[in-house]
């Protein structure tokens, strides 16, 4: 049995009172007026000028504005008005489902392990159940959010407002689907699915540790296969809901598999970083250095899988060029440069060179190492998936966005190692577990 | 030198294994081992170094790579850099996502061959090679164990009958 050390469980409230803070700060110093903003600009812009500093877009945009009258500038800063306010909102939004990814990605590799009857993984099935022990609680946190947007808190989903839809015909035309009720009800559809089965598998399991015979078995292993139908269907509609929908004009069919991409990799690499702390306890002695490797594969190659998706999108919509698709690449790559680029470093190139190396990929800190490159490159994929709809060129990773991780790093810690901490960390019913403890590769 | 082998017979590969141990244990030195399948950890018991073919492959990827990206800039944007259909072939990178279809096949083609290529090299395997193995029957159902004469011919051939072999066979290379 695993006991919550005390020195993590410090740890973890530090996290979330730290993050409180900064969160309540970032949503306090943000600017109450149009008029606020109009000031911020005129001094950013006048410390642009003292700098010498002007790039590309500015420029353009200071162009525009010279031939148009004193009305755009208000425009400008009505604009800013609502990236700003928007800041604290996304930064917590990206955070929620940044972390809730993880441990909703932990669930569907632990169906595919149950559903593939691997021999290798049993002894890190409970290290699984632990990292998904955070989906109902991740899941209220991001229905709230859901709810308060719907309740015009914040304005991350502009197709909710009335007054954008009564000007905007493409919405008009996509209401049957993008209405507040209807998606309020799909939310609460997949979550209701996926937390069903996470407590339904983690009873069986827990069942079948003092079970003679194999029946939770075989039931597991059907309801994980129903369970990954369910979920392959029910991960691609959320991806339209909660991050396509942001951009209500932009569409792209492969959006589902590229969302389940990141979610994977960066949920097995959290598996392959709890099970080394863990290790480095002393409590998973069943645990060897092939199992690591493993991991370790699965972590370089879904690397590359979601390289290849990215890139896939990427470059059909960068070949053909159609004005509707490409803005939301212009967006990117006009005002997110750095992380748009920057994680391809991160995602593809840093792994794909360390992790290449079987030597390498049975050793702890390599990858540990890598696996926190792969998390902070999946952090910025999903803040550039959601940021350029909702701030805009107002983006900066801050004092919210950092405090928003920090409290949900908190509350996520402090529930899966509380969740660790409730059963023997060895499913030991499992018929496979000799074959997993031997395993060597 | 001696020129003189032992050619010890097997039929169960766990019995080879436990007799490779045994012979190593004994410090015999052998020759070859011929099996008709893949045996695992044969090449562990036996002490045989890692094979570093896979490191010869990253480095063919890399020529193949290097290769893809002087081609494609040689050809779309240096020699005759033409408007096909607006896409921008001022500078490489302007115009990379379209080339990065053919870099990365140039990569695993080049890694690919190359290392079968390699392959077949180092294991001396072409069309019209004579045949190597001993005695036919290890392309069927035999394990054969060659182990080199180095002293008393006897003592070795009574050794290695009690590691479970059926037949023993001396003979010159």
């Amino acid at each position: 049995m695993y006991t919550f050390s005390s020195k993590l469980k410090t740890f973890s409230y530090a996290l979330m009172i730290v993050g409180l803070i900064g969160v309540a700060y970032g949503f306090l110093s943000t600017p109450n007026s149009v008029e606020d903003v109009k000031v911020l600009l005129e001094e950013s812009h006048a410390s642009h000028d003292e700098a010498a500093v002007s790039h590309e877009p500015e420029a353009h945009v200071v162009a525009e504005e010279s031939n148009t009258t004193a009305h755009s500038d208000d425009t400008h800063a009505e604009h800013a008005f609502h990236y700003l306010k928007n800041k604290p909102w996304s930064a917590l939004y990206v955070a929620l489902f940044f972390f809730f990814m993880l441990s909703l990605g932990a669930l569907a590799f632990y169906a595919i392990q149950h559903a593939a009857q691997a021999g290798w993984s049993v002894v890190l099935f409970r290290v699984m159940e632990g990292i998904t022990a955070y989906l109902p609680v991740g899941a209220i946190l991001l229905f709230v959010f859901f709810v308060l947007s719907s309740l015009h808190f914040n304005h991350l989903f502009i197709w909710m407002d009335a007054d954008v839809v009564a000007h905007d015909e493409l919405i008009q035309n996509k209401a049957g689907y993008l209405n507040v009720p209807f998606f309020l009800i799909r939310a609460a559809i997949y979550m209701a699915g996926w937390i069903a089965y996470r407590q339904y598998a983690r009873k069986l399991t827990l069942a079948q540790d003092n079970a003679t015979d194999l029946s939770n078995y075989t039931k597991l292993f059907k309801s994980s296969a129903a369970f990954l139908v369910f979920f392959l269907v029910s991960e691609s509609m959320m991806s339209w809901d909660w991050i396509m929908s942001l951009d209500p004009h932009w569409f792209s069919t492969l959006f589902g598999w590229y969302v389940f991409a990141s979610m994977i990799v960066s949920a097995i690499t959290t598996i392959a970083l709890v099970s080394i702390y863990l290790k480095g306890k002393g409590y998973l002695e069943f645990v060897n250095n092939s199992h690591m490797h493993d991991l370790a594969k699965f972590m370089f190659g879904f690397s590359i899988f979601w390289t290849y998706l990215w890139f896939s999108q990427f470059m059909l919509i960068w070949y053909a060029d159609i004005p509707e698709e490409v803005t939301y690449f212009v967006s990117r790559f006009n005002e997110y440069k750095i992380p748009f680029l920057g994680m391809l470093v991160l995602n593809f190139v840093f792994p794909l060179l360390v992790l290449m190396n079987s030597d390498f990929k049975r050793v702890n800190w390599f990858i540990v190492c890598t696996g926190l490159v792969i998390l902070f490159g999946h952090y910025i994929d999903i803040f550039v998936m959601i940021m350029p709809a909702t701030v805009g060129d107002q983006w900066f990773i801050g004092i919210p966005e950092i405090s928003s991780v920090l409290l949900i790093a908190g509350i996520f810690i402090y529930v899966v190692f509380t969740a660790l901490s409730k059963a023997p960390l060895l499913a030991k019913g499992n018929p496979f577990i000799k074959e997993s403890e031997h395993f060597h590769y | 030198m001696s020129s003189k082998v032992i050619q010890a017979m097997y039929n169960d590969d766990d019995i080879l294994m436990d007799a490779v141990k045994e012979v190593r244990a004994a410090h015999h030195h052998i020759e070859e081992v011929y099996t008709p399948f893949p045996v695992h950890g044969l090449d562990k018991a036996m002490g045989l170094k890692g094979t570093r073919i896979a490191i010869t492959a990253f480095m063919y990827g890399c020529v193949g790579f290097s290769f893809a990206i002087w081609m494609m800039n040689y050809m779309m944007i240096e020699q005759w850099p033409q408007d096909i259909g607006g896409k921008p072939s001022f500078t490489f990178f302007q115009n990379m996502p379209a080339f990065v279809p053919i870099m990365f096949e140039l990569s695993v083609f080049f890694a690919a061959h190359l290392m079968v290529i390699t392959f077949y090299m180092r294991s001396r395997l072409w069309p019209f090679k004579e045949a190597e193995n001993p005695d036919p029957r290890t392309t069927d159902d035999m394990f054969v164990m060659e182990v080199a004469v180095d002293g008393n011919e006897k003592e070795l051939i009574s050794f290695l009958e009690n590691t479970g072999t059926v037949e023993i066979k001396v003979t010159e290379k």
